[in-house]
């Protein structure tokens, strides 16, 4: 019986997905606890989750289908600079300037819409499609230092995530007619909008974005799994000296990675800037899309379709803290539930670690008792 | 030129916070352990700060600030704790752990504005610090006599000899008898301590109140200011001085007639900009510590 559990408990340790629902579950967990250590009562904070998720107002007993449209609007950005951060993890890179690449494809998506002739789909297309390719030369710079001076690209990312700002800053202020903090308004052919998503949804920002950030998932996996680059890229990841001396040209798969993984953050930047803003902004701030997304891959295990999962989650954390601010329910608490979820995450390695020592000192143990009993 | 030396305060007053969060950072990677955390820790050193101002400086006027930087420190050094556990005693990755606390800084600090303040941010205090002979904030005394202390224990003490041993080379570290852990546990602890105190300094002289983004990548800034001075004192406290100066001519461009030609964003974007090229300029040369970065794993070679 008990070494049945034992190795239930040493399966599930071993299994990443099992390990993650785990870790969001404590989130979760503490943030409960300290919803109720607070004095609040955490069902508003789970009616808020579920009206997010379902529609459904378990207060009032009303049905609104704009809420799950506004869930899937913020998760797209989350899906996809998680896409941008497990990218680089696979091929061994630490992608902190997801921030940066982000950033980068929002403002030159910008720039297409009002620059661009009016065309319709090619305008919001072609402005997507040169928003992702400047954030790729964007996030590919730092492969590129990483891969030929060996520059840190944890350091590196986080410099090119505030150059991003504040030249992006700069140049949306060079666009005629724009005030202190934003553009005039997109033409309507560079809006990624989208009548019959409106009209489902009961009138929410859901846009096409939803079908690029699926294409890109669905993109994600079959290069990483299905393709030489890709393989050249797990490779890399995981042993760097051996990926080279199997022909495997690591320069290459460092630059590219960084750059793919790039054009991934720099499509939710398109998306948000098209899709969610009807015009353009000088941003004051980071967004927080890029950091958030560093939580979104470690929780989906830099896989497609964990990415994809974790994404709806920390979305329906997003977009249910207006709901719960209204109940009384702090809404940092979905800040602190995904940082917590991070936190637990790098602990991770840890239990694992417990794990084995307790299982090797329990072997140790057998064998000394085996031994006494030869003598 | 007087316009030039009428910024010399507010440059020091910029420079302090970043010297004092970059002295932390350089002892914990000199120890070995990487310190991505440093922005989120002066969160929670300025939330800290604005705090016990904020409930203390009616009762205790004069003192309350030395006590609200005194809480900085602790809470700094308390949260680290958590990097500490996960990268040292754990084996984690030392920039997951650190991103987590960085993305629960700003959580955990709003939060407990909204329990204790029942609105987004601190309530505004009255009184920061006061400013004394020249303008010049006493924060700047306290980052300079920071940064002769820890020059003082890094290099003329056997502890800092110990500290910077463990970072280069922990497994000969330990052959000679050094505990690599406690040490790596004693530096993140003290590189917390130094990240609240920085936060306690920002908040108390450049604003009136803690809120959401205040930090402002401040603690990245000082994480650059670790590399641009190449893990040294005296490149650290330059380092530190230069980003200052660039965040203060951002913010005062406007009143200099000859520098208004350039636009703000010019001055913010310089401390980047310098970090990154001088990385590539003295990638040749690794001046990083050798170990910052890996776990210490006994018995390993």
């Amino acid at each position: 019986m008990d070494i049945k559990r034992r190795a239930l408990v040493d399966r599930l340790a071993s299994s990443n997905a099992a390990m993650s629902v785990l870790v969001v579950l404590l989130g979760f967990l503490v943030g409960t606890i300290l919803v109720l250590a607070v004095g609040r009562d955490p069902a508003n904070m789970y009616r808020a989750i579920i009206q997010v998720v379902s529609g459904f107002d378990l207060a009032r007993g009303t049905w609104n289908a704009r809420y799950i449209g506004e869930w899937l609007v913020a998760s797209v950005p989350l899906i996809l600079c998680g896409l941008s951060m497990a990218f680089a993890a696979r091929a061994g890179l630490f992608n902190i300037g997801a921030e940066g690449q982000y950033i980068v494809g929002l403002t030159v998506a910008q720039f297409a819409s009002f620059y661009l002739p009016s065309v319709p789909v090619f305008h919001w297309a072609a402005a997507v499609v040169l928003g992702m390719l400047a954030a790729a030369g964007w996030g590919g710079v730092v492969g590129f230092l990483k891969a030929k001076y060996a520059v840190s690209e944890v350091v590196a990312t986080i410099m090119m995530n505030y150059i991003a700002l504040y030249v992006s800053r700069y140049a949306t202020q060079l666009i005629p007619g724009t005030n202190t903090y934003k553009t005039p308004s997109f033409p309507a052919t560079a809006r990624l909008s989208n009548s019959w998503l409106e009209s489902v949804t009961n009138g929410s920002r859901l846009n096409t974005g939803l079908f690029l950030a699926l294409a890109a998932v669905l993109l994600f996996w079959f290069v990483m799994e299905k393709t030489r680059t890709g393989f050249a890229l797990r490779a890399t990841g995981f042993n760097k000296d051996a990926a080279r001396c199997s022909g495997i040209n690591v320069q290459r798969s460092l630059t590219l990675s960084m750059a793919i993984s790039g054009a991934f953050a720099g499509l939710a930047g398109c998306i948000v800037a098209l899709g969610s803003f009807g015009y353009g902004r000088v941003l004051a701030g980071l967004d927080g899309y890029g950091f958030n997304g560093i939580a979104v891959a470690l929780v989906g295990n830099s896989t497609a379709i964990g990415t994809l999962l974790a994404g709806l989650l920390f979305g329906m954390l997003q977009s249910a803290q207006p709901l719960m601010q209204s109940r009384q329910i702090p809404k940092e608490v979905t800040y602190i539930i995904s940082g917590l979820v991070v936190v637990f995450i790098s602990l991770r390695s840890g239990i694992g670690l417990l794990l084995e020592a307790r299982s090797k000192e329990q072997a140790k143990s057998a064998a000394r008792k085996g031994e006494l009993r030869d003598e | 030129m007087n316009s030039m030396l009428g910024l010399v305060p507010s440059i020091l007053m910029m420079a302090s916070p970043i010297l004092i969060c970059a002295l932390g950072g350089m002892i914990s990677e000199r120890s070995g352990v990487v310190n991505i955390a440093l922005e989120g820790l002066m969160g929670f050193g300025a939330f800290a700060a604005a705090t016990a101002n904020v409930l203390l400086e009616a009762s205790l006027p004069g003192w309350s600030v030395w006590i609200s930087l005194a809480m900085a420190a602790a809470v700094g050094a308390l949260v680290s704790l958590v990097h500490a556990f996960a990268s040292i005693s754990l084996n984690a990755d030392q920039v997951v752990s650190g991103t987590g606390i960085n993305l629960l800084a700003n959580g955990v600090t709003v939060f407990l504005c909204q329990i204790i303040f029942h609105h987004e941010r601190t309530n505004s205090f009255r009184q920061g610090m006061v400013a004394g002979p020249g303008g010049i904030y006493p924060t700047a005394y306290i980052a300079l006599l920071l940064l002769v202390a820890v020059w003082y224990v890094l290099y003329r003490k056997p502890v800092g000899l110990r500290l910077r041993a463990c970072g280069e080379n922990p497994q000969a570290a330990a052959s000679a008898g050094i505990d690599v852990r406690r040490m790596r546990y004693r530096a993140v602890f003290v590189s917390g301590a130094l990240g609240g105190l920085a936060g306690g300094c920002l908040v108390l002289t450049q604003t009136i109140e803690y809120k959401e983004n205040m930090i402002n990548g401040a603690g990245f800034i000082a994480l650059a200011a670790v590399s641009f001075g190449r893990w040294i004192p005296k490149g650290v406290a330059g380092a530190a001085c230069l980003f200052g100066a660039a965040v203060a001519f951002s913010i005062y461009v406007v009143n200099i007639p000859s520098l208004r030609v350039l636009p703000p964003e010019f001055f913010s974007v310089l401390p980047y900009v310098i970090t990154l090229v001088t990385l590539v300029l003295f990638s040749g040369k690794d001046y990083a510590p050798r170990a910052a970065g890996q776990p210490y794993e006994k018995g390993a070679s």
